[in-house]
């Protein structure tokens, strides 16, 4: 059981996942720059993936939540941060400007590498390394809690 | 809009969905991808084998594609080494710093109803058009 929670059952997780953003093709950026160029000849599909994918998982996580936990592991890990911060919104506004760059987010980014191109590599390698930086900048500040106003999280 | 796919669009996001229902129902966990990748980085978390084993699967589908006849084409990417290095620094900084990419605040959150997540998703959805609409239409021409 141990390895089919661990392994097997993310792998095949995983494996779906791909196959969406392969048939969607929301693997290419000339797809996603497609619907981002709204001034362009604008391709509305993303927006259809993003439907599709909630009119599957929001009833799925509601049946999720009726369970007292998962069935391969002990507890349910979701997402404890509720409010609307400062990090949030800078995170994802710096995250917009390079998705908008490059055309591909992390999980297109990281199921391109299997076509070995060379900019993919370059991409995935910069964002781990924006990652990194991220994870070690946060972890040398002191620790800044949820409920603190936004006033001083930016202070910081 | 001559390139739309909607077919393919909903079938391809239904799949993904599923998969986010999938990972939470066996697993508990949120398949919030640039999170899965961060854990993987990070030398102090543990819990490395399931993001390994997901990260892995989706890797694995170009693959089996390939093999079927199907291979997945290389993404087009901008010509400058620079502008793919900006990109995906301010990527993976960003990602980590708002906490979530596409699929952990676009699908999950919203899939769960986040104030937070719809808010974050909003917010990179303007400046990523912003960003195309300036290198596209303002200094691209």
């Amino acid at each position: 059981m141990e390895m089919v929670a661990r392994i097997i059952a993310p792998l095949l997780c995983g494996l779906v996942f791909g196959m969406g953003l392969l048939i969607s093709g929301m693997v290419q950026p000339t797809k996603v720059l497609g619907f981002l160029d709204v001034l362009g000849a604008w391709d509305p599909s993303l927006a259809v993936v993003m439907a599709a994918a909630l009119a599957a998982a929001a009833p799925g996580f509601l049946l999720a939540r009726r369970r007292a936990g998962p069935v391969l592991a002990g507890q349910y890990f979701w997402p404890e941060k509720s409010g609307i911060d400062a990090p949030l919104v800078l995170g994802a506004g710096l995250f917009g400007v390079g998705w908008g760059l490059a055309g591909l987010c992390p999980g297109p980014a990281l199921e391109s590498l299997a076509t070995l191109s060379p900019g993919v590599i370059a991409f995935v390698a910069a964002m781990a390394a924006g990652m990194v930086l991220h994870d070690n900048w946060r972890v040398s500040r002191p620790v800044v809690r949820h409920d603190e106003p936004i006033a001083r999280v930016a202070d910081g | 809009m001559a390139n739309f796919t909607p077919v393919s669009a909903a079938i391809g996001g239904a799949l993904i969905g599923l998969s986010a229902v999938l990972l939470m129902v066996l697993t508990g966990r949120i398949a919030g991808i640039s999170g899965i990748f961060a854990g993987l980085l990070n030398v102090r978390s543990e819990d490395k084998a399931w993001r390994f084993a997901f990260l892995a699967g989706m890797m694995l589908v170009p693959v089996i594609a390939g093999w079927l006849g199907h291979g997945m084409a290389s993404p087009s990417l901008p010509a400058s080494w620079t502008v793919i290095a900006v990109a995906g620094l301010l990527v993976g900084f960003g990602t980590r710093l708002g906490s979530g990419c596409t699929s952990g605040h676009g699908i999950c959150g919203i899939g769960r109803l986040s104030m937070r997540s719809i808010a974050a998703t909003v917010v990179f959805m303007v400046t990523a058009v912003a960003t195309v609409a300036i290198t596209r239409h303002v200094v691209g021409g």
